[in-house]
């Protein structure tokens, strides 16, 4: 079956939803907000939609694709470039292995998973930040930032199952 | 025929997908490794590159940075109106004493002015103003910068001190045409050189990524009172020397540490001030990031 044009550019369209809401979610995590202690320890909101895509749709989710999102965030969070584009690779490359448990799996074990990637992603970011700045930093940070990425995952994955259930779904 | 050959492709293509599959996750870790490197090496042209990066994207943050600031500000009323009666009453105190301190800052004022054109003290030069809206604040554990909305075309340049209110807020290091980044005073990086108001003790404040900041370099029989006024002292040429910039917090055997005078998580407008300081042409040269 041929497409139209028409067809093809929606099609085209929907299928670059993962990677719109991906930066929207980039972009969110950049909003000032003003609240005391709420900067060091801001969910990291695109963990979260490289987590929920590469589980539902690796076809639009590329490794490749994570990476310019990771490439994005170091550009415009003005941190040292790579970490983030290292530790989303890391994200979906994990979530690739283990596509198939998480993929039969319930929501609360989708979450579980999410915890330990999470906990793997405070790890690599700390060991990173620690490394380019030649000292030790303190690990505390990174660990109630993963903890609030992990609280704040439900709320997240429910936007993007509803943006999945309108754009790629029928 | 044609049928066949297209099956035999496709299984050939399965296992090869495969490999590149696994052989782009190699390639793309290796690809953030060594960018982790050309930042370290080649620290200008990945500040060019972030400069046009957010530039890009400063439209857009500036559009949801909006609602956000707002919401923030409604809360933060609601807050207000229950307290008003009492912030008005401090209010009318601190305006009393206020309104003394300015009649000994025009004496003081004037005397300078005596005593200069006695001296023939050549004057500062006039320094001045870029007011910017904060739009964008990385949220991580690990970096403390702040975007904001004036670049190069509203004469913003690099190394410029940021204040707002009360206080040193932090230096500009990085300059695209319409938004500047600017490196708060409690980023690991950052690097202020500071006195003492009252003991006079030189020191250079440097952030650790939390609230406060620590002094560094300081001789340790030195005497130092908390509750003790930081400003800047002028070294090294970036900041002009009396900029205030916090109160000794605590002094303790994990050093000195400062409160900086600015809530630098509530930073919505902030000034960049151009001192028009001799030397300041020359870019001062900044710590690698």
């Amino acid at each position: 079956m041929t497409l139209t044009l028409w067809q093809r550019l929606d099609k085209t369209g929907r299928n670059l939803a993962p990677f719109a809401v991906t930066v929207m979610l980039a972009l969110i995590g950049l909003v000032p907000v003003p609240a005391p202690a709420y900067g060091p320890v801001a969910p990291f909101l695109t963990a979260i939609a490289i987590y929920y895509w590469a589980i539902h749709r690796p076809d639009l989710m590329r490794p490749g694709t994570a990476f310019l999102i990771g490439l994005l965030q170091d550009l415009l969070t003005g941190g040292p470039l790579g970490v983030n584009a290292l530790v989303l690779v890391l994200i979906h490359w994990t979530v690739m292995n283990q596509r198939r448990v998480l993929m039969a799996s319930s929501f609360g074990m989708m979450w579980v998973g999410f915890v330990l990637v999470m906990l793997g992603v405070a790890c690599v970011q700390w060991l990173a930040f620690s490394a380019l700045n030649a000292t030790v930093l303190p690990f505390n940070p990174a660990l109630f930032q993963a903890l609030l990425t992990v609280a704040m995952f439900p709320a997240v994955a429910w936007i993007l199952i509803r943006v999945h259930r309108a754009f790629l779904q029928g | 025929m044609k049928p066949r050959t297209s099956g035999s492709v496709v299984r050939l293509a399965a296992p090869l997908r495969a490999l590149a599959q696994r052989f782009s996750f190699l390639l793309l870790v290796l690809a953030s490794i060594a960018l982790m490197m050309v930042g370290k090496i080649d620290a200008l042209s990945v500040d060019n590159a972030r400069a046009r990066v957010t530039d890009a994207f400063a439209p857009i943050l500036d559009a949801i940075s909006r609602p956000a600031a707002t919401a923030a500000h409604v809360v933060e009323s609601a807050v207000e109106v229950r307290n008003a009666f009492e912030e008005n009453q401090r209010l009318k105190a601190e305006n009393a004493r206020l309104l003394q301190w300015r009649q000994a800052a025009l004496r003081l004022e004037a005397e300078n002015t005596s005593l200069r054109s006695l001296l023939k003290a050549t004057p500062e030069p006039p320094s001045t103003y870029i007011t910017a809206r904060v739009i964008a604040a990385p949220g991580s554990s690990f970096l403390r910068t702040l975007v904001v909305t004036a670049g190069r075309r509203d004469g913003v340049r690099k190394g410029q001190a940021a204040i707002a209110g009360a206080g040193l807020v932090g230096r500009v290091v990085e300059v695209g045409e319409w938004s500047a980044r600017v490196l708060l005073l409690t980023d690991i990086n950052a690097r202020v050189p500071v006195v003492l108001e009252s003991s006079r003790q030189r020191a250079v404040m440097a952030g650790d990524n939390s609230d406060q900041t620590k002094l560094l370099y300081l001789p340790p029989d030195a005497a130092i009172q908390v509750g003790e006024r930081v400003v800047t002292s002028g070294h090294g040429g970036q900041f002009p020397p009396g900029l205030a910039v916090g109160v000794v917090s605590s002094v303790g055997e994990r050093g000195v540490r400062v409160q900086p005078n600015v809530d630098l998580a509530r930073v919505e407008h902030l000034q960049l001030v151009d001192f028009n300081m001799p030397g300041a042409e020359t870019e001062p040269s900044h710590e690698t990031k």
